[in-house]
C-alpha cells in the first residue's frame, strides 16, 4: 500500500514527487514512458515567465510568480542551468499601446517586479536586432531560461535518493475507488494507495474522468519550434515575446540557456495526444511570424525542429487540488504555459496538501542538494585537468559539437534514475544536441550504452519502447 | 610544455598527407592529433573501391588508401595521438597554442609555431533539411550508416528510402542492399544528382533502385520507429506540388543532402571563414588570415576525390615548412583576389601573393549548376589570360585551372583576377 | 548495327560513351577519354563485371569486422549471389591487408582479399 502514486514522471510529477520526498510517506512515480521528462516537459519555450500574463487571481497567475521566486534558488540546490536574462513583449503598432499598458498593470496585480514599458532609441540599444517595426516593449527583469530537461530529472533524482520510488514504462489503464483510497491498473501490475496525484499532462482528463463526476476536457496544443545553432546564440539576449497581431498569438525568440536560439511555438489544437509531428505549413508560419520581431533571424542556421503539446484544459486556467468528489485524488491538470515556471510552486501546495490528508511528518534526514554531472565543455582548464587525472573517461570526447565526454556519459547512465537510451543520454549530457544533431555521436554513445547496461546493440532505443536504433546484424537478412 | 614546429589537427586523408609531406620537407618537431580511434579518418568506413586512381594509378579501397598514407607515417616515425580532442586554438603573435585532452595525457597545453587545420567536414542533418513529421528512430545520415554497416558490421534498418543523392548516399544504396536490406527509392530535391554519374550506373542502376529527381521527403511517419515516408515532387523553387505526394513505407530513411567543412575551432581561433565554401579564405599558400595557420582538404571546401584532398594537403605541409624555414622576410607582398563570377561559386584559394606563387598554381573550383559546352575564362582587367572549353560541368564535381605566374607578373596594375563561365 | 549509351564508370570522369555493336561484336567506343574507357565500352556490352566490396566478421580482433574486396573483376550478374555467399564467412585474426579470405568466391575463380589490417585483440 502507498501513501501517493504520482502518475506522469514530467516537470510536474517530478516536482511533486521531490516535495513529497521531504516527508515520511511512501510514494511511487508511474510513467508510461521510458524516461522522465519524456512528455509534455521535454518540448516547450524552455523559459520561466515573469508572471504578467496570466489574469489576475487564476492559478496560472498565482504559482507562475511564486515558481518563478523560488526558480533561481532551485537552481542552485539542484545543479541545474537557469539564467535570469529579462524578458520582452513587443508592440508593434502605436494603437495597441494600451494593450502593454494593460500587460504591466495585470504584471504589477500579479505581483511581478520591475516591470518598465521602454520606448525610443532604447529598444535597440538593449535589442540590436529587433524589428524597425516595434514602436514599444514591455521590459520584465524576472524572466528567465532554464534547462527543462535538466530541471525535470533533477527533481526525479533527488526525490529518488529521498526515497521516492519510479516505475517507467508503466503506463495507467484504470483506477477504481477502494475503501481505503485508490486501486490503480496499469500495464505492469495493480498499485493500492491512499492518494493519487493527477501529473498526466495532456492525458490528465482520462485519469480525473475515471473517479469523477465533474468532468475535464484537455485538449492537446501542438507548438512548433526551430532550434538554431549555438552560432546564433546571441542574436537576441532576452526572450522575446510579441502583443498577439492579426497573424495570431504571436511567437517567441529567445537564447536558451545552453547558448543556442530558439523560436516558437506555434499553436494548434489538435486530437492526437502523442501528435508531436512538425509541418511544412508550421513551421512556414513560425518563420513568418518570428521575423516580425526580427527580420534578420537566421533561421537558416537551424539544426533541428520540434513540437510539443500543451495540456490546455477547456476552464482555461490550470485545475489544482483535492478533487471533490474523489477525495484523495489531487489534480494538477490543464498544466500548459507557464506550467515549467509554476512547477515549483505547484509541487509544494499539493504536497502540503497531501501532507495534510495523510497527517504526514517531516523527515529529519531529507538531503536537499543534488550534484549535476560535470560539464566539461564549460569547466575551467585547470579543473578539467585535475578532473581528467581522477577520472580519465573525462578526457574521451564522445560528442564532438558540444564537447561530451565518455566520462559524463557514463555518469548519466549510472545515477539514480539513469539513462537507458540515447535520448536519455542526450538530455542527460547534451550528447548530440549539438550542430551535427549526432550523426558522430550516435554510434560511440550507443556503444557506451551497451557496453555498461550489458546489452546488445540491437536492445539499445533512442528512448524506449519501439524505437529501437538497429535491425540486426549485417547479411542476417541475405538468402 | 612541450614545444613543436607543427601541429597537424586531424588524422584523415588530408591531415596524413600533410604531416608526411611536412615532416619529407625537413621538419622534425611535428605531431597529428587525431579524435577517433584509428588515423585514417573517414576513409576507414569508405570500404568501396575507386580511391586512388590519381595518386597510385590504381583503383583502391578507402581503408587501403588510408594504410599506404599511414604506413608512410610509421617509416618517419612521425607522432601521433589517438582519442585526442582538440579542443581549442589559441593565436598569440608568432605562437600559437593548442589545448587537447584525452585519457592517457589529460588535458595538454600544446606550443606550436605553425597549425595545419585537416578536421574534415560533416554532413548535414535532417534538422538542418526542416524534414515535416514525427522525430523517430531510424532517420540516419548516410555517413553514420555507413559507420554502422561497414565498421560495426550493424544494419541500421531493412527497408530504407534515401534522400539526397550525394555520393555517400548512392554507396550506401548499394551497401544496404548487397547486406540484405531493401533500398526502395533515392530521391534528390535538385533536378541533377549531386553525386558522380558512375555512382548512379554502379549504385543504382546496377540494382534496379529508382532515382526520382525534383523530390524530396515531405513527412516522416512513425512516432517510434520510422514506418514510411512521403515523398512528393518540387518545382522549380523547390517547393513541394501538392498531389504529387506518395508514401513509401519504410523502416529507415537515410540522409546524403551535402557535406559542411568542421570549423568550429577555427572560428573560434579568429581564422575568416568563407560564406560559400564554409571553410578557411586561403593564400596561394592555403595559409588562413592567421599567419602560420593553413588549411587543406575537407575543412578547407568539400571535395569529390581524396586524391585532390591528398595532393592540396602535400601542398599544406610543403608550405608549412617553408613558413617555418624562412627567413622571417617583412617585405611588402602584392596580394590579388580571384573574383568568381558567372556561375562559378567559389575558388580555392580565394587570393594570391604573386610574388609567392610557385610557377603553376592550381585554382580548384566548383559550378553552381549543370553546364554543358561553356568556356572558363580567367581575365586580368580586359585582358583573357586562359580559355578552356568544357563539355559538362557539374555541382558534384570539383573543377580546376591552372593559373602561371609569368601571366599575373607581366600585369601588375590589377588587383583582381575575374573567373567566369562564359558561352565563348 | 546497334547503338548503346552508357557512362564509364572506371574513374570520376564518369565519361559518356557510345558503343556501336554488330550482333554481340563491339565495332567501336566513342566518347572515352582514355583507354580503360574504350576496354570497358566492349566488356559491358558483351560481359559486364565489377568489384565486389563488403564486410565480414572478425574473431577475436580488434575490430568486429573486417572490409574486403573481391581482387579483380567479377561477372556484374554474379555480384548478388557472391555477396549472399559471404553470410557465414569469418577470419581470425590478426588480418592484413590482401590475406586471402575466400579462394574463389562463388564459383568465380576470383579471390575475396581483406582491405584492412586488424590486430587481435
Amino acid at each position: 500500500m502507498y501513501d501517493v502514486v504520482i502518475i506522469g514522471a514530467g516537470v510536474i510529477g517530478c516536482a511533486v514527487a521531490r516535495e513529497l520526498s521531504k516527508y515520511r510517506l511512501k510514494t511511487i512515480v508511474l510513467e508510461k514512458g521510458e524516461d522522465v521528462c519524456s512528455g509534455t516537459s521535454k518540448a516547450n519555450s524552455a523559459i520561466v515567465h515573469a508572471g504578467f500574463d496570466a489574469e489576475p487571481g487564476t492559478w496560472k497567475a498565482k504559482m507562475n510568480v511564486i515558481g518563478s521566486r523560488k526558480m533561481e534558488a532551485l537552481s542552485k540546490e539542484l545543479d541545474f542551468p537557469y539564467k535570469r536574462n529579462g524578458s520582452l513583449v513587443l508592440c508593434f503598432e502605436e494603437k495597441d499601446l494600451y494593450k502593454l499598458e494593460n500587460l504591466k498593470k495585470k504584471g504589477i496585480e500579479n505581483g511581478v517586479e520591475g516591470l518598465e514599458i521602454i520606448t525610443g532609441e532604447k529598444i535597440w540599444e538593449m535589442e540590436p536586432n529587433l524589428s524597425k517595426n516595434v514602436k514599444a516593449m514591455l521590459y520584465a527583469p524576472t524572466g528567465a531560461i532554464i534547462c527543462p530537461f535538466k530541471l525535470t530529472i533533477a527533481l526525479a533524482e533527488n526525490a529518488n535518493i529521498n526515497g521516492v520510488e519510479f516505475a517507467f514504462d508503466t503506463e495507467v489503464k484504470n483506477i477504481q475507488k477502494t475503501t481505503a483510497g485508490y486501486t490503480i491498473e496499469t500495464t505492469k501490475e495493480y498499485y493500492e494507495t491512499k492518494c493519487i496525484v493527477n501529473a498526466a499532462g495532456v492525458y490528465a482528463d482520462i485519469f480525473h474522468n475515471m473517479v469523477s463526476e465533474e468532468k475535464l476536457t484537455i485538449i492537446p496544443r501542438k507548438g512548433e519550434y526551430c532550434l538554431m545553432d549555438k552560432k546564433a546564440g546571441n542574436f537576441v539576449s532576452h526572450t522575446i515575446f510579441q502583443l498577439p497581431t492579426e497573424m495570431g498569438k504571436g511567437v517567441l525568440i529567445t537564447p536558451t540557456v545552453h547558448g543556442n536560439l530558439l523560436a516558437g511555438p506555434t499553436a494548434e489544437d489538435i486530437e492526437d495526444r502523442e501528435g508531436i509531428n512538425t509541418t511544412g505549413e508550421g513551421i512556414a508560419k513560425l518563420s513568418k511570424m518570428a521575423k516580425l520581431s526580427a527580420e534578420n533571424i537566421p533561421l537558416n542556421m537551424v539544426i533541428t525542429s520540434f513540437a510539443g503539446l500543451r495540456a490546455t484544459e477547456k476552464g482555461g486556467d490550470f485545475v489544482l487540488g483535492e478533487v471533490a468528489d474523489a477525495p484523495g485524488f489531487f489534480d494538477a491538470a490543464g498544466i500548459q504555459s507557464p506550467g515549467l515556471s509554476s512547477a515549483p510552486a505547484i509541487g509544494e501546495y499539493l504536497a502540503d496538501g497531501i501532507a495534510g490528508r495523510l497527517n504526514a511528518q517531516k523527515k529529519e534526514n531529507f538531503k536537499p542538494e543534488r550534484k549535476d554531472i560535470p560539464c566539461v565543455a564549460e569547466m575551467p582548464k585547470e579543473k578539467l585537468k585535475a578532473l581528467i587525472k581522477e577520472n580519465p573517461l573525462y578526457g574521451n570526447v564522445i560528442c564532438r559539437c558540444e564537447t561530451v565526454t565518455e566520462g559524463e556519459i557514463v555518469n548519466a547512465i549510472h545515477r539514480p534514475l539513469g539513462a537507458k537510451s540515447l535520448d536519455g543520454v542526450k538530455r542527460r549530457t547534451r550528447a548530440g544536441m549539438g550542430r551535427c544533431q549526432s550523426g558522430f555521436c550516435a554510434p560511440r554513445v550507443m556503444e557506451i550504452l551497451e557496453r555498461e547496461l550489458q546489452k546488445s546493440p540491437l536492445e539499445i532505443t533512442k528512448a524506449g519502447g519501439t524505437s529501437a536504433l538497429l535491425t540486426g546484424k549485417i547479411k542476417e537478412d541475405l538468402e | 610544455m612541450q614545444e613543436y614546429e607543427l601541429i597537424i589537427v586531424g588524422g584523415g586523408p588530408a591531415g596524413l598527407a600533410a604531416a608526411i609531406s611536412a615532416r619529407e620537407n625537413g621538419i622534425e618537431r611535428l605531431l597529428i592529433l587525431e579524435r577517433d580511434y584509428e588515423l585514417g579518418g573517414i576513409l576507414n568506413q569508405c570500404i568501396h573501391n575507386g580511391f586512388g586512381l590519381h595518386t597510385f594509378k590504381e583503383e583502391l579501397t578507402g581503408p587501403e588508401y588510408a594504410q599506404r598514407f599511414i604506413d608512410q607515417v610509421f617509416e618517419k616515425n612521425i607522432p601521433y595521438k589517438l582519442n585526442t580532442m582538440v579542443l581549442e586554438i589559441e593565436a598569440c603573435g608568432d605562437e600559437k597554442m593548442v589545448t587537447a585532452i584525452n585519457k592517457e595525457d589529460g588535458l595538454m597545453r600544446l606550443k606550436t609555431k605553425s597549425v595545419i587545420l585537416a578536421m574534415g567536414c560533416r554532413e548535414r542533418p535532417r534538422g538542418a533539411l526542416n524534414i515535416p513529421g514525427y522525430r523517430p528512430a531510424g532517420i540516419y545520415t548516410a555517413g553514420t550508416a555507413q559507420r554502422l554497416v561497414n565498421m560495426e558490421g550493424l544494419m541500421p534498418g531493412r527497408e530504407v528510402v534515401i534522400l539526397g543523392s550525394g555520393d555517400i548516399g548512392l554507396i550506401m544504396a548499394r551497401r544496404m542492399t548487397l547486406e540484405g536490406a531493401k533500398v526502395k527509392v533515392v530521391a534528390e530535391l535538385l533536378p541533377y544528382s549531386g553525386g558522380l554519374q558512375r555512382n548512379i550506373v554502379q549504385c543504382l542502376e546496377d540494382f534496379d533502385i529508382p532515382l526520382k529527381l525534383s523530390h524530396t521527403v515531405v513527412e516522416v511517419h512513425g512516432k517510434e520507429r520510422v514506418t514510411g515516408v512521403t515523398l512528393a515532387e518540387v518545382d522549380e523553387n523547390r517547393r513541394p506540388i501538392p498531389g504529387t505526394e506518395e508514401f513509401y513505407s519504410c523502416d529507415t530513411l537515410l540522409l546524403s543532402c551535402g557535406l559542411i567543412p568542421e570549423n568550429e575551432l577555427s572560428v573560434k581561433a579568429g581564422i575568416e571563414l568563407s560564406n560559400i565554401t564554409s571553410g578557411p579564405v586561403v593564400n596561394e599558400s592555403l595559409e588562413t588570415n592567421i599567419k602560420g595557420i593553413f588549411a587543406c582538404g575537407n575543412v578547407l571546401h568539400v571535395h569529390d576525390l581524396v586524391d585532390y584532398v591528398s595532393e592540396e594537403a602535400k601542398k599544406a605541409g610543403q608550405q608549412a615548412a617553408a613558413f617555418l624555414q624562412e627567413k622571417e622576410s617583412d617585405k611588402k607582398e602584392k596580394t590579388i583576389i580571384i573574383q568568381p563570377e558567372g556561375g562559378i561559386r567559389y575558388t580555392v584559394p580565394q587570393k594570391i601573393r604573386t610574388e609567392s606563387m610557385e610557377e603553376n598554381l592550381t585554382v580548384r573550383f566548383r559550378v553552381g549548376k549543370v553546364y554543358e559546352n561553356v568556356y572558363v575564362n580567367v581575365y586580368l582587367g580586359d585582358k583573357q589570360i586562359i580559355h578552356k572549353k568544357r563539355k559538362k560541368m557539374a555541382p558534384g564535381e570539383m573543377e580546376q585551372i591552372i593559373l602561371k605566374k609569368s601571366d599575373l607578373t607581366q600585369e601588375l596594375k590589377f588587383d583582381k583576377i575575374i573567373m567566369k563561365l562564359e558561352e565563348a | 548495327m546497334k547503338i548503346k549509351e552508357l557512362t564509364c564508370i572506371n574513374c570520376p570522369l564518369g565519361c559518356a560513351l557510345t558503343v556501336t555493336l554488330d550482333g554481340e561484336k563491339v565495332i567501336k567506343v566513342e566518347g572515352n577519354t582514355c583507354p580503360k574507357g574504350k576496354t570497358y565500352g566492349e566488356k559491358e556490352v558483351t560481359n559486364p563485371t565489377r568489384i565486389l566490396t563488403s564486410s565480414v566478421e572478425v574473431i577475436g580482433g580488434k575490430l568486429p569486422v573486417v572490409s574486403v574486396k573481391t581482387a579483380s573483376d567479377i561477372p556484374k550478374n554474379k555480384i548478388k549471389e557472391c555477396a549472399a555467399g559471404l553470410k557465414n564467412i569469418t577470419v581470425q585474426a590478426p588480418v592484413k591487408i590482401g590475406d586471402i579470405v575466400l579462394e574463389n568466391i562463388g564459383g568465380t575463380g576470383i579471390a575475396l582479399i581483406a582491405t584492412k589490417n586488424v590486430e587481435r585483440r
